[in-house]
């Protein structure tokens, strides 16, 4: 079932950010017996490279990955970390 | 009061407000821990709310905040982010020269 969440999660930033460097990772099962891992959802970590992020503050890079992501935030994801990057950053 | 007051006032009154799964001292969530952790590395005081205490504020702070998830730092009233941001901002030492600015406010 994340397996599918991970290619959604890839598409979708994909779409939206025509990244240069994209990793979506599965951390679910660090997370297991928590919580959160209860509801079903998904833990996964998300790195991405893209000029999209050049004129954005850290804030609206997280906001436009969330944004991204849409609904997918309710239904699939319970936690995510990001790291957003340009690629003069990296 | 209604939650979206409730909500001014908390980050309104106080300069460091943490909104976390669970307590500072039995945080719930990793993430949260990890905020908190970086929090008292740069030795600063902040109050922190539990929002599983308060499962309207857990919502109403999402839409609030316009961020869809926990933690959420706020300095003088205004969102600085989430686990994310806050450990990347205490390792490049903005964290602890923001937090000094909260504490002067």
């Amino acid at each position: 079932m994340n397996e599918a969440r991970v290619q959604s999660i890839r598409d979708r930033l994909q779409v939206a950010f025509a990244p240069e460097y994209l990793e979506v990772e599965d951390e679910s099962h660090l997370h297991e017996g928590h919580a959160g891992a209860a509801s079903g959802l998904g833990h996964f970590r998300v790195t991405i490279v893209s000029s999209s992020f050049q004129e954005m503050g850290r804030m609206q890079r997280h906001r436009a990955v969330y944004a991204a992501l849409g609904s997918m935030m309710e239904t699939d994801i319970h936690a995510l970390s990001v790291r957003a990057l340009t690629a003069d950053e990296i | 009061m209604e939650v979206v007051d409730r909500i001014k006032d908390t980050i309104g009154s106080d300069p460091v407000v943490l909104f976390m799964k669970g307590t500072p001292d039995f945080p719930q969530c990793g993430f949260s821990a990890q905020a908190v952790a970086a929090l008292r590395a740069c030795g600063t005081e902040f109050s922190a709310v539990n929002i599983f205490e308060d499962p309207e504020l857990r919502e109403a702070l999402k839409s609030f905040s316009n961020w869809p998830t926990y933690p959420q730092l706020y300095v003088g009233g205004e969102l600085v982010g989430g686990c994310d941001i806050i450990v990347e901002m205490y390792h490049s030492g903005e964290l602890a020269k923001l937090l000094e600015q909260g504490d002067a406010a």
